[in-house]
Order: structure tokens, then C-alpha cells, then sequence
């Protein structure tokens, strides 16, 4: 505990020196403090060692890794935390011997690449997963370009450091002008082993929140506790906590930054008046963050690998597993601090990007906690305090429940969801009506006084290679119970012995999720992208992973080209693991008769 | 099949649900359209020299894509992207007939099903299927009254998935240096009823002093709105007397660490039961007050007060012993759990 009171004082005081605390050889090249950059940056001479080229090997082990002073277990590749960066071209054959030296089974997926179904990394859906002690070997062509990452998909791993950036350079020259680059990979970091988190949370919903209303708190008044009396009877009544906006927090928590805590201030170079591209990458187990360079604006070039036209904003939320480059342009002489505030501010990741080492910017304090809003309890129709101005156009075709009272309120009215969606323990609530909600910038950005990023702000820089309309809808609810710490798509846990979804090869379909419960979640479709069905018909932006907002749904138009068996998932970590969990099938097969 | 009948199901039950698309998302904001500039001067993008669209609907630029298949229905399309409604939500339908042909598990095929099989129940069994366990306890006090003091305890665990579980509950207290004056220890099977209450059915084993009884429990146990921890079980004992108990508390958070915990009990007897001065109807009440201090939230130690009182018979049985009906205690004790 007084470590986490430590932390946050110092950064609250903004009083973050330059530590310097001396960091062992566990950091790749890349990720050390100073980086000048990653090798092949326009206009750099190549210094930045990384993997590369047609044969790639990598060793899962044990490794003790240090951060803030203290030495804890991690699970690494090649001995390194954030693992080694694997630089690729576009076109070429790629194959990855991948060790495992654990006493348990291991794997790798390559999140965001397109591969073959059996190379995709997932034990028990694509492969049988790397037996302790044995190499498998991947070995796919690279079909795209931009910035992905690797991570383990078993057991909790990817919580013990088993994750890593890729970048793909295009194979055409890269519409995206930069003269240096660097990797910014975000990650959460706890001492705790990942099955005593879930042991905590399965005890006490709440455990890790220390940022809940209290009653002194609401005497006292503030930002954190302006929610009426009345409203928190409302929440009361409903037996739902309008703070629980993460589950696991800096309670127990380290942020890092290319593997280094907010002290060790990871640090990135540039020449003043350079365009810096920043490939962002979120390889947390359970942290969303909002990122922001207080003094420089960022302009968002790539959403999960693929270019998007430029949009240039003062902030984004990024969800586990999504990426995105922007490029900033600092033109004075001078430090900058790069913040990345978990979703609920109760800590942060820091890095500094500096002209020179030991440069340092202020670190600006932690926001305020932010508070869920009725629309995050899926009555988006009925709250009108947060609700932005383009919305109420959405109001009239969407208000199933403008007729509902407080009173009469049925937080699981069952005659909202298909009969396919199994209202049962694991389910402690149904959005009344839930909003499409691409245009908001996630919880707790909807005033802070800058421009956020939207979903609806991101258009595809190249057309949708797939123009068909879709065919069918398919509904899949995200379903919770968040005192139990129960998670689950339709109500039902994956261990339940739950159908597969099913499409055809090469069809054409619209996803649609639906959120009734009051956490944001990152959704992922493994082998595939996703075209977010933001208004931008012809130019969605696609993506592998769709942060899904409380109380909202989001239409995904999908085409189903990737034959074979497929994972779907929430990428907090523990959702996932606490059954939020699908197999997509595709069929025919390759060489099955169509 | 059954899965072909849940989407049939969903068909029929849900076009309005989807009907209800994306009227917002055709007011679209884009963030400034002049961000692309700042990359013009690379020659090789695609953008270099176009003007963005102004318009905030902005469909992309149907001319700045030199890389873009030049198909006219592609162009047509893009070009009233702004003004059409969007595509909208196709009807819920299960998949085709050819979405289920070929085999169950594509990787079978690869890598054998005698290797697939034992993965695909771990993924299962790593996707939902948790066990865990906790050891509450929920009171561990010392009693300090007019009379002798003494020490108190009520604790609780259980160990299993998310619907059934092992469940033991145990209180009692004494006064220090004496054995257990009243003791109990319940064995519950415990079945989550819906998101926040649980069933629970065992029996339960009382010692201490007068004769040694042995219950048959049924219960309920969860959290009420409001966010009241309640329990109530009734009890039937080898000699079939009929009993139960009802418990309420809740957390009121002063500050973080500091909690403030008002509890409740009630206990009722269908009966007299002489040997162990229970008498019939409300037997005994008791209310308490505990101001504790999480230093973190397995360990809390408190203060509190406790005023406990008999009624009616029971009242009656504890003055023939020549004991006060009720009274206040003072309590200092420990909240822990692991």
C-alpha cells in the first residue's frame, strides 16, 4: 500500500526526477532509455539491433525482471521485457523457432497478422500449443504492413512479460512520412502472480478499486464525488459501483513504457523539427490507457496497423491489443512528457521524448477518477447530462426506455435480448438501451477540454477492399457480472461447452456488439479484420480489436475469408480468462468441397 | 441444433432491435481534415497535393486514393457515402448450410486429433471454468461488558467455481479462560440462485455448554440492493426443534480505509426449547457497530459496540439463571481474510 500512496504522490507532485536507477541488460535495444530510435528510420544510420530477416528465434523463459527497485518472476523472450522487436517487410517469408523452456506449455500468437489458421498461435483452437521443453515452428509470408505485436495465449503469461512488438515495413514506399521512429509498448506490470489477481477479484469484485465514493468524500465534495445522493441510491439500489471503471489498478499495479516504470522514465530522442512517428502499442493484461503529450498534438496516421487519413488530436484511449501510430512534430528545443493514465487514473505509465538524455518535461498530475454515467449503464437515451450534441439526432430512433421511470427501472429485463442470450448468474444486467457510441472519445474523455479521438474520427486511408453489403447480423452480447467476476459473451462462459460462431467462407456479415455491462471492452477477432461501421460507408477503418463501450454496441461488417478455426475474445486478459471467450469457425476448409 | 433454434429464436425476437442503427453516425465529426498536410512533402503519398474534404460528413477524397481500384460502383458508392443513411443492419440469421459442412475442429486435421484433444479442454477449462476459494473472517473480537469479559468470532469460507460451492461457517463465543460457551460450525453446499444470491442447504453442529445439538440448514446468502450483505437460514435440529436467524450488515465507507459496519441479527424459535434457554418467537436480537480500518482490505482491525437482549421466554430462561436479559458490550477485534 505505501507504495502505490508513494507513486502517486510523486507523480501528483509532478516531482519525478531523473532516476536513473541503473537497469540491468533486460531491456532489447530498442526499449532502453535514450533509444534514438529503431533501425531503418529514414534518415538514421541502422544502430538499433532487432530480429529480422527469414529466420527468426525466439526462447520463452523464466527471468527475474526489475522494476522501481524491485525484483519480481517474469516469463520473457530472449530474456528480454518488452521482447525483442520483430522488424519484417511486407511480402517476405517468415519463420519463428520458438523455444519453450518452461516447465508448462507455451505459445505465441501473432496479434493482427494475417497468417494461416494453424499458425495463429492459440492452444487447443489453431495448435496444440509448445510443450515444455520443445521448438515449434511458425512459418507464414507477411501480407500487410505497420505496427502488430506477439504475446503468449496460454494461461496468464502474457500478465508475467510474455509480449513483444512487430513492425512490418510496406512493401510500396510508406505513405506516411517520417524521419524517425520509435516503439512505445504499454504495459501493466504487478508483482503478484496473475492467479492470485483472479483469486482477489473472485473473493471481492472490488478489491483492487481504492478510488470509491465514500461518505466523507461526498461531504467534502470534488470532481471524484459530485454524483448526487439520489443517483448513488439509484446505483446503490442496482448494486452497481459507479467507480468500478478497472478491475485490477495500481493498487497493485506498475505502468511501463518499453518496460520501464514511471521512475525509470523511459526516455525516446529526437532532433527539434523532426516527424516522429510513435507506433503505440497496448500489450496490458488489464489496463486501458489515455495517452496524451501535454504541449504537442498528435496526428493519428495508423489504427491497428493500417493507415487511416491523418487526424490529428490532443488525446486517445487505447484498448488491450490495439495499436496506433501517430507522428508528432516538436519544433522547440525541449523536453516532452508522454502520459499514458490507466482508464480509471489511478496511476500512470511516463516516458519522456527529449532532444537530449536526462532532459525531463513536468509530469502532469493524475485527473480526477472519473464517475460512469447512465449512458455507461446502457440507458444512453435517458441520460442527457453527458450526452454530446451529436447524439440527439441518435435519441429518436434509439429511446426504447424514454418511458421508463426511475423507479421502474429493470436493470435484467430479459424481453430485451434474443432468447440465445442465457440470462443467468453470470449476468447482472441489460442495457436498456444501449447507443452506438463511435463517436464518444471513452469513459472519463468526455471533458477534458482537448480533442479526444473517436472511432468515428478514423477513416481508412485506402478504400474497404470489400464493398459488399452484409448479408446477415449476427448479435453477440458482452455479458458480466462484476461481483461475482463472472465474464462471457450471450451469458454463457466459453468452459460451458458453448457453440462455436459459425460463417461461411468469403461471406459477408455485420457483427453487431452489444455491452450490458458498465466496463469498456477491447473486442478481438483473431485471423481477421473488422470494418468498424462508423458512417464512413467505403472507407471504415478496419481493425482487429474494437474497444466496446459501457452501455453502447458497435456494428463490425466483416468479411469471413480465413478458413479454419478461429479465437474471439475480450483482451482483458482476465475477461477472457473468466470466460469471455468464442471459437469462430469458418468453412469450408481449403480443399473441402465448396 | 440447439444453436440453429437460439438463432431461429433470435430471428423472430430481435429485427427491431437491430432496426435501431446508426442515425448517429451520419453526423459526422472528422477531426481536422488538414492533418494530413504535415505529411505532404513525402512524394510518395498518395495525398500529396490534394486538398482534404472540408465537408464534416467527409467521405474520403474519391480522388485520393490513385492506389484504389478504380470500379465505378466503388466510386459511386464513396461519393454518396455522406448522404446516405449507411448500409443498415441486415436481418439476425443463422449461418448457411455450407458454414457447417467440413469438421468440427479445424486444426484436427493438421495436427491430429489425439493432440488437439487434450488442449482444446484446457482452453476450455482456462476460459471460465475458475476455481478459488476464501477464508473470511468476519469478526474475531474481544467482549467487553459488566460481566465477565470475553471473546466472540464469525467467520466463513468456501472453495469452488462461480455456481456451486463449499461453503463452512463457524461463530461462537465465551468468556477468556473458559472452553466455548456457545459454539457452531455449518457445512453448506452453496448454489448461486442469480447474480447476487446463493442457496445454500447443510447441517450444522452446535457445542459448548447445555447438550450438543446437531441442525439440518437451508439458507439464503447475498448481497441485497443497496449493497446489504444479508443472510437468513432456518434450522431443524436432531430433536426437531424449529429455529432460524436472520443477518444484515453493510459497509458504509467513510474514507477509504475507514469503514464503518452496522450488523444485525435476529434469531426466532418455533418453540420453547428449556434445555437451551431458547424460548418461542423472537429469542434474541442483537445489534452491532464496527468501525474499522483496512490497512489493507485482508486486514482491518476495529473498534465497536454490541447490545444484545433476549425476548419473551427467552428473556424469562436467562433471568432464572440469574442473568441480565441484554446489555451493551464494548468490542475490539481483528477483520481478516485470504
Amino acid at each position: 500500500m505505501t507504495q502505490t500512496i508513494d507513486r502517486r504522490s510523486l507523480l501528483r507532485a509532478g516531482a519525478v526526477g531523473a532516476a536513473g536507477l541503473g537497469f540491468s541488460g533486460l531491456f532489447p535495444a530498442w526499449a532502453q532509455s535514450g533509444s534514438a530510435g529503431l533501425a531503418g528510420s529514414p534518415g538514421l544510420a541502422p544502430q538499433m539491433p532487432t530480429l529480422s530477416g527469414e529466420n527468426i528465434h525466439l526462447k520463452i523463459a523464466n527471468t527475474p525482471f526489475t522494476v522501481g527497485g524491485r525484483t519480481g518472476h517474469a516469463v520473457t523472450m530472449n530474456g528480454v521485457l518488452p521482447a525483442p522487436l520483430i522488424r519484417l517487410r511486407e511480402g517476405q517469408n517468415v519463420r519463428l523457432h520458438v523455444e519453450n523452456t518452461l516447465d508448462e506449455d507455451s505459445s505465441i500468437h501473432w496479434h493482427g497478422l494475417i497468417v494461416p489458421f494453424q499458425m495463429d498461435g492459440v492452444p487447443g483452437v489453431s495448435f496444440p500449443g509448445i510443450k515444455p521443453h520443445t521448438t515449434f515452428v511458425y512459418e507464414f509470408p507477411l501480407l500487410q504492413s505497420g505496427t502488430y505485436w506477439y504475446h503468449s495465449h496460454s494461461g496468464l503469461q502474457e500478465q508475467q512479460g510474455h509480449y513483444g512488438p512487430i513492425v512490418i515495413d510496406p512493401a510500396e514506399p510508406d505513405p506516411v512520412a517520417y524521419d524517425r521512429e520509435h516503439v512505445i509498448v504499454l504495459s501493466d506490470w504487478t508483482f503478484l502472480h496473475p492467479h492470485q489477481l483472479v483469486t482477489k477479484l473472485k473473493s471481492e469484485g472490488g478489491y483492487f478499486n481504492r478510488q470509491r465514493q465514500t461518505l466523507f468524500g461526498m461531504l467534502r465534495g470534488g470532481p471524484e464525488e459530485s454524483m448526487s445522493a439520489s443517483d448513488r441510491a439509484m446505483w446503490g439500489k442496482m448494486r452497481m459501483d459507479p467507480t468500478d471503471i478497472a478491475d485490477v489498478t495500481a493498487a497493485t499495479y506498475t505502468y511501463l513504457v518499453n518496460g520501464h516504470g514511471p521512475q525509470e522514465n523511459w526516455t525516446g530522442l529526437f532532433r527539434s523539427g523532426e516527424r516522429v512517428r510513435l507506433r503505440f502499442i497496448n500489450a496490458a493484461t488489464m489496463t486501458i490507457f489515455n495517452i496524451r503529450i501535454p504541449g504537442l498534438p498528435m496526428t493519428v496516421v495508423s489504427a491497428d496497423g493500417l493507415n487511416v487519413r491523418p487526424v490529428t488530436v490532443d488525446e486517445f484511449q487505447i484498448g488491450n491489443a490495439e495499436t496506433y501510430d501517430v507522428i508528432i512534430q516538436p519544433t522547440e528545443d525541449k523536453a516532452f512528457t508522454l502520459v499514458a493514465e490507466s482508464i480509471d487514473r489511478s496511476g500512470m505509465a511516463r516516458a519522456t521524448l527529449a532532444p537530449r538524455m536526462g532532459m525531463t518535461a513536468p509530469v502532469p498530475p493524475l485527473r480526477p477518477r472519473p464517475t460512469l454515467t447512465m449512458r455507461d449503464m446502457g440507458m444512453g437515451s435517458m441520460d442527457h447530462s453527458s450526452m454530446a450534441g451529436m447524439d440527439h439526432g441518435a435519441m429518436a430512433g434509439m429511446d426504447h426506455g424514454g418511458s421508463h421511470s426511475m423507479g421502474s427501472m429493470n436493470m435484467r429485463d430479459k424481453s430485451l435480448v434474443p432468447d440465445s442470450v442465457k440470462v443467468g448468474v453470470g449476468v447482472d444486467a441489460i442495457a436498456m438501451s444501449p447507443v452506438d457510441r463511435t463517436g464518444d472519445p471513452g469513459v472519463g474523455l468526455e471533458d477534458v477540454g482537448h480533442k479526444v479521438l473517436t472511432y468515428r474520427d478514423l477513416m481508412s486511408l485506402t478504400p474497404n477492399p470489400d464493398t459488399r453489403p452484409p448479408q446477415r447480423t449476427i448479435e453477440v452480447h458482452l455479458t458480466g457480472n462484476m461481483e461475482r467476476f463472472m465474464w462471457s459473451f450471450d451469458g454463457e462462459k466459453f468452459s460451458e461447452g458453448v457453440e462455436p460462431i459459425r460463417f461461411e467462407r468469403n461471406e459477408r456479415a455485420r457483427v453487431v456488439l452489444i455491452n450490458d455491462t458498465m466496463m469498456t471492452h477491447p473486442i478481438h477477432l483473431h485471423g481477421h479484420f473488422f470494418e468498424v461501421v462508423n458512417g464512413h460507408t467505403g472507407s471504415y477503418p478496419r481493425k482487429h480489436t474494437v474497444n466496446v463501450l459501457p452501455g453502447g454496441k458497435v456494428s463490425l461488417d466483416l468479411t469471413a475469408d480465413a478458413p479454419g478455426d478461429w479465437a474471439f475474445h475480450c483482451h482483458l486478459l482476465l475477461h477472457m480468462h473468466a470466460g469471455m471467450f468464442r471459437v469462430v469457425t469458418i468453412r469450408p476448409l481449403e480443399g473441402d468441397a465448396a | 441444433m440447439k444453436y440453429l433454434l437460439s438463432l431461429l429464436l433470435a430471428a423472430a425476437a430481435t429485427p427491431a432491435l437491430g432496426q435501431h442503427n446508426h442515425a448517429a453516425a451520419e453526423q459526422l465529426v472528422t477531426a481536422d481534415p488538414h492533418a494530413g498536410h504535415q505529411m505532404d512533402e513525402e512524394a510518395d503519398d498518395p495525398h500529396a497535393g490534394h486538398d482534404m474534404p472540408q465537408s464534416p460528413s467527409g467521405p474520403s477524397d474519391p480522388h485520393a486514393g490513385h492506389q484504389m481500384p478504380s470500379t465505378s460502383a466503388t466510386d459511386a458508392h464513396r461519393a454518396h457515402a455522406g448522404h446516405e443513411p449507411g448500409i443498415p443492419d441486415p436481418p439476425v440469421a443463422p449461418p448457411s448450410a455450407a458454414a457447417l459442412r467440413g469438421p468440427d475442429h479445424a486444426a484436427d486435421a493438421i495436427f491430429g486429433a489425439q493432440a488437439m484433444a487434450p488442449a482444446r479442454e484446457t482452453v476450455r477449462k482456462e476460459h471460465g471454468d475458475i476455481k478459488s476459494g476464501m477464508i473470511l473472517i468476519d469478526q474475531l473480537e474481544a467482549v467487553m461488558g459488566k460481566g465477565k469479559d470475553g471473546y466472540a468470532w464469525e467467520a466463513q469460507g468456501w472453495y469452488g467455481g462461480d455456481i456451486d460451492r463449499l461453503w463452512f461457517k463457524t461463530e461462537g463465543e465465551s468468556s477468556f479462560g473458559e472452553s466455548p460457551e456457545r459454539a457452531e460450525v455449518q457445512a453448506l453446499w452453496s448454489r448461486a440462485l442469480d447474480p447476487w444470491w446463493n442457496l445454500q442447504a447443510g447441517i450444522r453442529q452446535d457445542f459448548g455448554a447445555g447438550p450438543d445439538r446437531t441442525y439440518a440448514v437451508v439458507g439464503v446468502q447475498g448481497l441485497a440492493p443497496y449493497w446489504f450483505e444479508m443472510g437468513g437460514a432456518l434450522f431443524l435440529s436432531d430433536k426437531g426443534d424449529f429455529t432460524a436467524r436472520i443477518e444484515a450488515e453493510y459497509d458504509q465507507r467513510l474514507t477509504q480505509k475507514l469503514i464503518l459496519q452496522p450488523a444485525a441479527e435476529l434469531n426466532f424459535s418455533a418453540q420453547d426449547v428449556p434445555e437451551l434457554g431458547i424460548g418461542s418467537g423472537l429469542s434474541t436480537a442483537e445489534l452491532g457497530l464496527r468501525l474499522r480500518y483496512q490497512f489493507v482490505p485482508e486486514f482491518a482491525p476495529y473498534v465497536g459496540v454490541r447490545y444484545e437482549r433476549a425476548f419473551g421466554d427467552t428473556a424469562d430462561f436467562r433471568r432464572a439463571r440469574d442473568e441480565k436479559a441484554g446489555g451493551w458490550n464494548f468490542l475490539i477485534g481483528i477483520r481478516s481474510w485470504f
